[in-house]
């Protein structure tokens, strides 16, 4: 099982041609991902290693029967590469590009909202669910197969936490960044959602930072909607307000959105939050000795 | 990116919203000109990226164009709150007999654009929320639907508007307002006070105005409007060679690759007892020259007393971070302590080149946590 990505995934690549593209997409590749196409219009025909491009999303679907798609174009054809694979079928996106401004971001939203179709990101690292597939960014050889699930809104900060657990010996079952933007395709409670169903997935942890409030709203799902046990990490304690740390999402204004105020939400509703991201490790080991 | 008030009622102006006559200036001689120009008594106002000017004594009336010199010269050079006033806006005066308050902004919990219009204006518009919310009027408009006429009257009619032309003009204001938030690609569009003049005439006696900075390269006219001068000098720099910086308070330099990871070495270097200097994100990239351009920003702020690296390589070649800081120290003769603690991909490879150049002053630590003790017990001294 796993979550969003696993050993049934066909990946097709919008901007395999590119040179990240073609990095990240063969990386992914040699994790074991079935990479099934490339997208890049106007070098279909082409081969990447012996990955088919095609000029369309639509071509490459009909002939690959690819059934989730990464986004590796530059931010302004990214809405557009996430609408073209929307239309042609694909049901999972993963978009990895950053910088794509906000009000496309707030059109997708709405669009993917009237359909079942899931997007991941843009500005995230991808999905990764060890030793099945790998969509993205995120260096596999941190992670171990397990069973703790991992959802963050950083990528780095992922790799951090991923290699403490690893350094407890821990493993995950799938890791979702889902992107440091305003506006995201998928939310802390959608993914939360997938690991309370996923029967791999035995403990959760949460990696938050300031802005917005979906940390908050997170915790009043996991309070009533989960029976997995969650640990949560939040980044940003010391940040100083109004001042953007970064990622586009990780600005606070006024009280809203600030580390503490998360911290306390969370706490609030008896999900424990690490201090640091060494803590937050130790915690699931806590969580997974217990259940042993 | 935040505009002037100047450089909102710009926007406004052209997109139909109705503003006074107004001049921007930086000279009080300029000043008195504007005055002369405009005719009758006038408003300078401070230009400032930031709230309470007019409680800071940034907002003052003047009769005579004489009086609006003298105004000018006291205001330019005023510190508010930490922004030196570089600008004044010469506004032609306006008779108030009342003050509402219109916005859209960016709703990131709905992820749909939120209209709040009251006819409490004139005030802190957090305070019209917590003490009488039912004054407040709030609608959501979906972004792919857009904003419908309904929408405006909606606004005015819950609100209580009662004339008739004013109800019209309020509406149609809105409307443009929205227009301006989707045409600019803004996070924020707010007029307070939008007043009504004694004559029955609705106009925006005030702009807060921020555009996304991601949207910037497809509005060069907007991008134009950023101004070099109001940020500090550190973060300007920082701009200016790619590095996202974040000036703050401490003496530990701290750098990492990626917002979050970042954040998170800030929060550590606290939480151990130390004060972060600065927030400096290398990004995911992070070739050797990267880390020479940030090394040169972080080094530039004299408090500096260590220098914290924190890296975990995806992206990111943990060598390539190590040559720059071999390059770093070889071009700029850096003295500081420097603290590296590397991860993830090529780091094997990046502690080697590190431990082989066997600079003094680099020194090596294997985990978050003790890099941050490290970096914090060198700044001490």
């Amino acid at each position: 099982m796993a979550i969003l990505v696993d050993t049934d995934t066909r990946l097709l690549v919008q901007g395999l041609t590119g040179s990240e593209g073609r990095f990240h997409g063969l990386r992914n590749r040699s994790h074991g991902t079935q990479v099934v196409a490339g997208v890049t219009p106007g070098k279909g025909g082409q081969d990447v290693e012996g990955i088919p491009v095609f000029d369309t999303v639509g071509a490459a679907v009909e002939q690959t029967d690819a059934n989730t798609a990464m986004v590796f174009v530059p931010a302004p054809f990214a809405a557009d590469a996430i609408y073209e694979s929307l239309d042609a079928g694909v049901g999972t996106v993963i978009c990895i590009t950053e910088g794509v401004p906000a009000h496309e971001m707030l059109r997708i939203h709405a669009f993917i909202e009237r359909r079942d179709v899931t997007l991941i990101g843009p500005n995230c690292p991808g999905a990764l669910s060890p030793g099945k597939a790998n969509v993205g960014i995120i260096p596999a050889e941190i992670f171990r197969e397990g069973s703790v699930g991992l959802v963050s809104r950083s990528g780095t900060l992922t790799y951090q936490i991923g290699h403490e657990l690893a350094q407890l010996g821990l493993g995950n079952s799938t890791i979702v960044g889902i992107g440091g933007d305003p506006i995201v395709g998928s939310s802390f409670i959608d993914v939360l959602a997938r690991f309370e169903a996923d029967p791999e997935t035995e403990q959760v942890v949460m990696v938050g930072e300031i802005g917005g409030d979906e940390e908050e709203k997170a915790a009043a799902f996991i309070e009533s909607e989960m029976t997995k046990p969650v640990v949560a990490y939040i980044a940003g304690f010391t940040a100083p307000p109004g001042k953007t740390m970064g990622h586009a999402g990780a600005i606070i204004s006024g009280s809203a959105g600030t580390a503490q105020a998360k911290k306390d939400a969370l706490e609030a509703r008896g999900i424990r939050v690490g201090t640091t991201p060494t803590e937050t490790a130790e915690l699931v080991a806590e969580l997974v000795a217990a259940s042993a | 990116m935040d505009l002037y008030e100047f450089q909102g009622k710009e926007l406004f102006r052209r997109y139909g919203i109705p503003v006074s006559d107004g001049r921007v200036v930086t000279s009080a001689a300029d000043a008195r000109a504007a005055a002369d120009e405009l005719g009758g008594p006038v408003v300078v106002k401070a230009q400032v990226l930031i709230g309470g000017r007019g409680k800071a004594g940034g907002i003052k009336l003047a009769e005579t164009p004489a009086d609006a010199e003298a105004r000018a010269g006291e205001i330019l050079g005023m510190d508010i709150r930490g922004h030196t006033v570089r600008k004044v806006l010469i506004e032609r005066a306006s008779d108030i007999e009342r003050e509402y308050y219109l916005s859209l902004t960016f709703d990131r919990s709905a992820k749909k654009p939120l209209f709040m219009f009251t006819t409490q204006g004139g005030v802190d518009i957090e305070e019209v929320a917590a003490t009488s919310p039912e004054a407040l009027v709030r609608l959501h408009v979906d972004p792919l639907e857009g904003c419908h006429p309904w929408h405006a009257r909606r606004l005015v009619y819950e609100a209580g508007v009662e004339d008739p032309s004013e109800q019209k003009q309020i509406a149609a204001i809105a409307s443009k307002l929205y227009d301006a938030f989707v045409g600019c690609e803004a996070m924020l569009c707010e007029v307070n006070p939008l007043i009504v003049t004694p004559e029955g005439e609705v106009r925006a006696l005030d702009s807060k105005f921020s555009v996304d900075e991601n949207a910037l390269f497809r509005h060069p006219e907007l991008a134009e409007m950023r101004d070099v001068d109001a940020a500090d000098p550190l973060e300007a720099l920082a701009r200016e060679k790619g590095v996202t910086y974040v000036k703050l308070d401490g003496d530990v330099g701290v750098l990492g690759n990626g917002a979050g990871l970042t954040m998170a070495t800030v929060d550590v270097v606290t939480f151990v007892g130390g004060r972060p200097a600065d927030f400096c994100d290398l990004g995911g990239g992070g070739d050797a020259q990267g880390v020479v351009d940030a090394l040169e920003v972080i080094t530039r702020d004299p408090q500096v007393r260590s220098i914290y690296f924190n890296i975990f390589g995806g992206i990111t070649r943990c060598d390539e971070v190590a040559k720059g800081i071999l390059q770093a120290l070889e071009r700029m003769g850096i003295e500081h302590p420097i603290v590296v603690r590397l991860d993830g991909t090529n780091a094997e490879e990046g502690r080697r080149l590190l431990r082989e150049a066997g600079a003094g002053n680099v020194h090596a630590e294997a985990t978050m946590l003790d890099g941050a003790r490290r970096a914090v017990e060198l700044a001490a001294g």
